[in-house]
C-alpha cells in the first residue's frame, strides 16, 4: 500500500517535472529575461548600445558598471563569433549588423551610439545610425 | 702687409677663443637648440592632443560593406531575439 502510494506521487513528480521542462524548455529562448542589474542599469541610461554591437557605460564608470557591461560583452562576443562563423562573416560584420539592429531595438529612454560617437537617448523617432544599416 | 694682418688677426682670434664670451655663446648655442627642441616637443605634443577627436569608431569600421550588413540583417535580429538576456 505504501509502495504504491510513493509509485503514484513519484510518477505524478515525474510527470510535472517532464511538464514542466517541456514548457520551460520551449519558453527558455523566447522569454529570457535581462538580469535586473542590466535592466536597471539599461533603463536609467547608465548602459547604452554601441554602433559596433556592444554595449557601453554612459555616464560615470564603476566597477559595478563594468562588470556587468564587461559580462554582458563577453557573451555577446561568444553569440556573434558563433553566428560570424555560420554565416561565413567576420566578427567584426556580424557585430556591426547586429549592432545596428540592437540600436533599433532601444525602447525611447535608453541609450544608444550615434554616428557621430555620441550617446543618445533614444526617443520614439527613429535611432541615428550608421548609413549602412539596412 | 702681411705679416701685420696676420699678426692682428692671430691676436683677435686668440683673444677670442680665450674669452669668457665664448662659453657664453656656447651657452647662447646650447639654448637656443634647447628652446627649438622645446618647440618641436611642443609641436608634436599638439598633434597628439589634437588627433583624438571623434570618428576613430567609424574608421575602424570603414571597410564593412552595406551589401554585407544586409546580408547578415535577419540573421542578426533572430539572434537578438533568441539571446534576450544580453541584448
Amino acid at each position: 500500500m505504501g509502495d504504491m502510494m510513493t509509485k503514484r506521487i513519484s510518477k505524478g513528480l515525474l510527470a510535472g517535472v517532464a511538464i514542466a521542462t517541456a514548457i520551460g524548455g520551449l519558453a527558455t529562448p523566447a522569454f529570457a529575461q535581462r538580469d535586473p542589474a542590466y535592466a536597471a542599469a539599461r533603463s536609467a541610461g547608465q548602459v547604452g548600445e554601441k554602433m559596433d554591437g556592444y554595449l557601453g557605460i554612459v555616464g560615470p564608470s564603476t566597477p559595478e558598471l563594468r562588470r556587468l557591461v564587461n559580462d554582458i560583452n563577453i557573451k555577446r562576443r561568444a553569440v556573434y563569433a558563433e553566428r560570424a562563423k555560420a554565416t561565413n562573416a567576420t566578427l567584426e560584420e556580424y557585430a556591426l549588423t547586429a549592432g545596428c539592429q540592437a540600436i533599433l531595438a532601444t525602447a525611447p529612454g535608453e541609450k544608444y551610439q550615434a554616428p557621430s560617437g555620441n550617446w543618445e537617448t533614444r526617443t520614439s523617432a527613429p535611432p541615428m545610425r550608421d548609413s549602412r544599416c539596412p | 702687409m702681411s705679416a701685420m694682418t696676420n699678426g692682428k688677426l692671430t691676436d683677435r682670434a686668440r683673444a677670442a677663443t680665450s674669452l669668457a664670451m665664448q662659453g657664453e655663446s656656447k651657452a647662447r648655442r646650447f639654448a637656443r637648440m634647447a628652446a627649438t627642441m622645446f618647440v618641436s616637443l611642443g609641436l608634436t605634443g599638439c598633434i597628439t592632443v589634437n588627433a583624438p577627436e571623434e570618428p576613430i569608431v567609424i574608421e575602424l569600421n570603414v571597410n564593412i560593406r552595406q551589401e554585407v550588413i544586409y546580408r547578415l540583417a535577419e540573421d542578426a535580429g533572430n539572434t537578438i531575439e533568441e539571446n534576450a538576456d544580453i541584448f
